[in-house]
Order: C-alpha cells, then structure tokens, then sequence
C-alpha cells in the first residue's frame, strides 16, 4: 500500500488491523481457505462451523428469528452494493439495538472513507475498506466529529439530555 | 432565534473541516466525480449549468440582521452580488467557484449558518410557517420542535443515504402555511380537548413528478415521542423505499405502494421498539429549545398610536392598500408583521442584491429586533413592527422596492430558478412571471382578482410548486423546443388540492394571453365573494377550457 502502512484494508475498533478472514460472495459451495465470510444462505447450512460467517445482503429483512439465528455467527458483515445504498445502517443498528449482538459487524463492499463517521455511530465495528481507499484518508475521517446530536450505538444520550445533565 | 452554543458551533466548525478535506481530495483526484457527488450536495453544492450552486440552509426560514449581512458579504466577495430566496426558506448562490466553497462555508459558520443537507438524498432543511410565534390562529409556536427536528435530523448517521430526498414541514396553527400535506412529512402541532399537545403526522405528500397528497399516519402523538416516530417513520422508509428507480423513490410511492394503512402498520412496529427510548422529549428538553425563543421586549404601543395608524389607513388610499396586502394581524395588539415583497419586475421572484440585503438588515435592526423570516413564496417578512413605525417602514420600503402592495396577488409568483439558471429545467421560468407579471400591472385590477396563486416551475421536479398553484404553469420540453402547461385548482393551504391540466401545452409568448383568458371566466363566473379558487370547484374546468381553446 502506501505510506508504509501494513498490507490491510481492514479497520477494527478504529484501528488498521490484518484481515484473517476471506470474503466469498459465490453462493455454491464452501470456499476452501478459511475463515471465510459467505452468503447467508450457505452459512445458514453450515452454521456451527466457527470458521465461517454470513455476510447480509443490503435488502435483507432482520426478523427475529433470523436475529437469533445470527447471535450464534463469530461474525456478521453487512453488504454494501452501492455507496449510496443506505440499507445497511439500519441493518446495523437492529443488530445492536434491538437485538443486543455483541460481536463484530463488519462492513463489506462498497465501503468508502466518508461513510466511516456514519457506520461506526451505527454499530459498525469492523470497517473492510474498498481496495481503492486511502487508510489515512479513513483513519481521519473516523474522527471527522467530536460531537453529535442523536443518540446512537456509540453514545446513548441525545444531545439535548447531555445539555440538560451538564447544566445541573 | 435559536443561538448556538459551543456543541453546535463545534459541529459546524467540524463539518466545514470535513468538506475542506474533501473537497481537497476532489481535487486531488482521490475522490471520483461520482463519489464526490452526494459529499458536495449534503453540503449544498450542485453543478448547474452555468456554475456551481450553493444552497444556503435558512432553519425554519429564521434570520437574523447579522446573518443576512454576511451572506451579502459572501454574495460579493464569492458570487455576482446578489442571492435567490428559495420555496423551501433557502438562499442559493448562482455563481460561487467550486474551489471556493469550503471558504464560504467558513465564514457562514462564523455567523451560525451552513449548507448541510440542503441537497442530496437526506432529510432537508425543515421549513415552518413564516407567522410562526405570532400567528392570531396560532396553538403552539412550532419553532422550538422544528429545531429539535433540525438537531435529529443533523447527520443522522442512519439516513444519510436515504432512497431519496427527503423533506419535513411543520405548523402550529389552525391555517397551513407550511404547505404540510405535500412534504414527505408533515407535522400539525394541535391540542387536544383536556389541553394536552399533540401532533399529526402526516406521510407521503410531495410534488415532483408524481404528486400528492400526504395521508394522515398518526393523528394524535404525544409530543414526547416526535423524535421517535420520525426515526420510525424514517427507518421504514430507508428500508423499504424503492431503490431502483430514483423517480420511483420517493416516500409517497412507498406509501402509495404500501397503501397507508400497510404503511402505518410498519411505523408503529418499528416504534413500538423506539418508543420511550433516548430520544424521548422530557419537558425540560423542550422547555430549553423554547428558551431560544424569547418575546422579543416589545414595547407599549398607546390606544392613540393604534387609532392614528388607522386613520392613516382610512386617509391614504396606497398605504391602505400596503396595509391591506403586506400587514398580517399579531397576536400582540399594537403589533404587526410586515412582508417584504420580492416580486419585482426588474428582478427575479425571490432574487435579492447584496446592497438590497444590507438594506434589509438595516431596516430588521431598527423595525423588528434584528430578526426575519423567508416564506416558501419566496419574500421576507418582520414579524414585530409596532404600529406606529409601519408608516416609516413602508417609506423605507418603497425606496428599496420592495413595497408592492401585491402580497398574496397573482403578481405574488413563486418561480424556480428554472432553465435561465438550473440545468434540470426544461424551459425557462422567470421570463414568463414577468411577462404576467407585466401584463397584470394594473393594481385595481389585481386586487378584484383577490388572493390568488400563480406559480411556475420550469421542470416536473416542480421546484416552483405549481401542481398546487390555483394556477399552475410549467415548462415542458418537446423535441427540444419549450412550452408551457397550464393547471389550474391546486392548493397547498389546508384543504390541499392538487391543479388539473387544462390542456395541450402553449408557446411561451401566449402564456400571458392563455392567462387573462382564465381570469375572464373567472371575473365572469364568480358569485359575490368567491375567490378563483372557489369559481374553479364550484364550475370546474370546462368553461376554462373551452375560453382558452376557442
């Protein structure tokens, strides 16, 4: 890459990180170097081998059933088609919210510097950068904002309740 | 007003940094023209035809004195001198150089302004009415959960990649002149019979290619849970809202699709998840929003000072006529809100000059506490002018221009930018308002007409609103030649309707004839007392129709 930054496109916990999982998007078969991230469905077939994790397609409808089945997943990564398909945070914030999983989400695909701040907030914790991103274009962006007014994965208190605190 | 405090100025500060970045990347060629696209625009920056554009955010269409003097300073420094007041409380730019606009930015955040979400696939700035605070009809002033909207709504980390655009509007008083039931949401503040403040949500409105009418998703939501259900209605839409056809991916085709009861039905799921969640207004939250909207120290205007404006009124007839058109009633008695007019025919509807804008500064700072509002029909209003300096106001005013006893008149046009500027637009549409408004000069002549609307939009993304026009016109393209539709019976007050086609589309230098033709029928057919609006429901389209194309 460049600035002699290691050989990664992976960001975890806001740090550049070596991704030890391989990315499968072919729905037929099990790819054979693991651990590997596949298709929902192939996963779904596979689901207590430790190896291997689901990744969720933008348009998928997190039922309950389909959150529980999720919390036995090493992990979870989260499609981006397109940049500009915004599906994805709210995918992310059920998980976390509503559903209470705790290990990592990733996000996979059309993952962009600029969308880091937003999906970090939603829950993110593993960033798979497109190949083209700059890691320290990313790593700056991350801190973009010191502040913000919604509540979210990240901080629980809306902006107008820490007002409320900090004046008493 | 709202006033920022170091949480919010650090946000904007922080945001104007971040676009700077990435504006240097832009350029740098790090960022692809595609990938810098929805970064400019959230930022308000479109590439128009002949230039950028920057759309500047107005909250709720709130200014003050101090801003309104710098933005004539950025007009000067950064663009041509002068600025466009938008149907949405905006200000846009025409003319600013692309590289320039992290510059801009800085100094709008010195004053506490910005550009954000002004464009692009978001949640847009939330407009309100212009009467806000002082409205006679007025249950609850809807500034203070309009900015609680503006802060929800700021970099919402979850719908920055919305389906589509997406815009909120919200009223507090028994007339709608927040146009709600055509916004992807519309809010109606009301109370209910024990005195407890509840909100209509309305979904689904919009104009555009396909407009309509929104539908009523919640009637009666306990103002705690405003911010919550917009999330929901919101997160709904995100998730279900078409994708593939961006002039399919408006809310209202959801709903539309959904039906509104299917629609509802997933909001309130989604909710019963959010509801009572971090979100949930407290009174001391919505207490501490409305301490940024203090009466201003207003002093006692005499019985005597009353009397003498309304003699005044009685003695001259062309302050009568100001007063009856540009004066709206206050709640506080011996006070008025005076509208600006920006229909001038020399200049664009809503266009203003930079010297025009310190000299509207001026005129807040001494008239009405520094303060003013931009309405969606594109003119400016002081809210709290004492009835004894009305007169003086209005001799300001006259020399400035900006008299025109036309508010609410069909001389009062809303118009987009249309194709002299905007590179969407099929067909130009300031042209044709001041051809009407040209042709329609004679006031005695527009004041027996009464209130009518006439807007113009110069492509059916129908920026100049003229589906709910009581006339409608709008610019068409046909095999590279322009035209113009004409519509008449839309409506954005309270019982909102939207125009009907009259017919095939005229040439441009017949609209104004097509025009006086439709007020014939009008003048004729009318009964004691009706508006236009009124003879068109009652005798319908035909009789307009067969005048127009006789």
């Amino acid at each position: 890459m460049h600035n002699g930054q290691p050989e990664t496109t992976l960001i975890k916990l806001g740090q550049p990180e070596k991704d030890t999982w391989s990315l499968c998007r072919d729905e037929d078969g099990l790819p054979e170097v693991r651990p590997a991230i596949v298709p929902l469905s192939v996963w779904q077939q596979h689901i207590d081998e430790t190896d291997l994790a689901p990744w969720l397609p933008s348009d998928t409808e997190l039922s309950p059933a389909l959150a529980e089945e999720l919390t036995k997943a090493p992990l979870v990564a989260i499609d981006f088609p397109a940049f500009t398909d915004g599906r994805g945070y709210t995918l992310a914030r059920l998980l976390r919210e509503r559903y209470g999983f705790t290990s990592e989400i990733r996000a996979i695909g059309d993952v962009l510097v600029d969308q880091l701040f937003y999906m970090t907030r939603c829950g993110f914790d593993a960033l798979a950068l497109r190949e083209d991103q700059h890691l320290d274009d990313a790593l700056r962006a991350l801190g973009a904002f010191s502040v913000s007014y919604q509540p979210g994965v990240d901080i629980k208190e809306a902006m107008f309740e820490r007002r409320l605190r900090e004046a008493t | 007003m709202y006033r920022y405090d170091t949480y919010d100025q650090t946000l904007v500060d922080e945001r104007v940094a971040q676009f700077r970045d990435q504006m240097d990347r832009y350029l740098a060629g790090r960022l692809s023209e595609e990938e810098f696209r929805p970064l400019r625009l959230q930022n308000g920056l479109y590439i128009q035809r002949h230039a950028p554009m920057l759309r500047i955010a107005i909250p709720y269409g709130m200014l003050s004195s101090k801003q309104l003097r710098t933005l004539a300073d950025v007009t000067r420094r950064y663009d041509r001198g002068y600025g466009h007041f938008t149907t949405r409380q905006n200000l846009q730019l025409n003319w600013p150089k692309l590289e320039d606009v992290p510059e801009i930015l800085a100094e709008l955040a010195k004053v506490q302004m910005h550009a954000i979400q002004t464009s692009g696939n978001c949640i847009r700035n939330t407009t309100s009415d212009q009467f806000a605070g002082i409205a006679k009809d007025e249950v609850e002033d809807p500034r203070p959960w309009c900015e609680l909207i503006r802060q929800w709504s700021t970099l919402h980390p979850e719908f920055a990649y919305l389906p589509r655009k997406f815009k909120i509007a919200v009223t507090g008083a028994d007339h709608d002149r927040a146009a709600i039931q055509v916004h992807d949401i519309g809010v109606r503040l009301w109370h209910n019979d024990k005195g407890e403040l509840r909100a209509r949500v309305l979904a689904g409105g919009g104009l555009g290619r396909t407009p309509m009418i929104g539908d009523v998703v919640r009637e009666d939501l306990p103002w705690q849970h405003l911010l919550t259900y917009l999330e929901a209605c919101v997160r709904v839409y995100n998730q279900f809202g078409r994708r593939d056809n961006k002039f399919k991916a408006r809310i209202k085709i959801l709903v539309k699709a959904l039906g509104i009861e299917e629609y509802r039905r997933r909001v309130e799921e989604e909710w019963s998840h959010l509801k009572d969640g971090p979100q949930t207004l407290t009174q001391a939250a919505v207490e501490a929003a409305k301490a940024h909207f203090p009466e201003p120290n207003r002093r006692e205007v005499s019985e005597a000072a009353i009397a003498a404006y309304e003699q005044l009124r009685q003695n001259d007839r062309a302050f009568a006529r100001f007063v009856t058109n540009n004066v709206t009633d206050h709640v506080v008695p011996g006070y008025k809100a005076v509208t600006l007019s920006l229909k001038r025919r020399e200049h664009a509807p809503g266009d203003v000059t930079a010297d025009q804008m310190d000299a509207i500064a001026d005129l807040a700072d001494v008239f009405s506490f520094g303060e003013m509002r931009v309405t969606h029909e594109q003119n400016l209003v002081l809210s709290d002018v004492p009835v004894d300096e009305i007169q003086a106001l209005w001799d300001k005013l006259q020399e400035l221009g900006m008299a025109n006893p036309t508010v609410g008149t069909l001389s009062d046009i809303i118009c987009c930018p249309g194709g002299d500027y905007c590179s969407l637009a099929n067909a130009v549409s300031i042209p044709i308002a001041q051809a009407i408004q040209e042709r329609f000069e004679d006031l005695d002549f527009l004041y027996d007409l009464g209130p009518l609307d006439l807007n113009i939009s110069g492509c059916m993304n129908a920026c100049g609103h003229h589906h709910v026009g009581n006339i409608g016109i709008l610019g068409v393209d046909k095999k590279g030649e322009e035209y113009y539709q004409v519509s008449l019976g839309g409506n954005s007050r309270d019982d909102a309707s939207l125009g009907k086609i009259l017919g095939p589309s005229f040439y441009r230098e017949d609209v104004p004839t097509v025009i006086d033709k439709v007020l014939q029928v009008y003048v004729e057919q009318r009964h004691d007392d009706e508006h236009f609006l009124d003879t068109y429901r009652r005798i319908g389209i035909k009789p307009f129709k067969e005048r127009v194309y006789a």
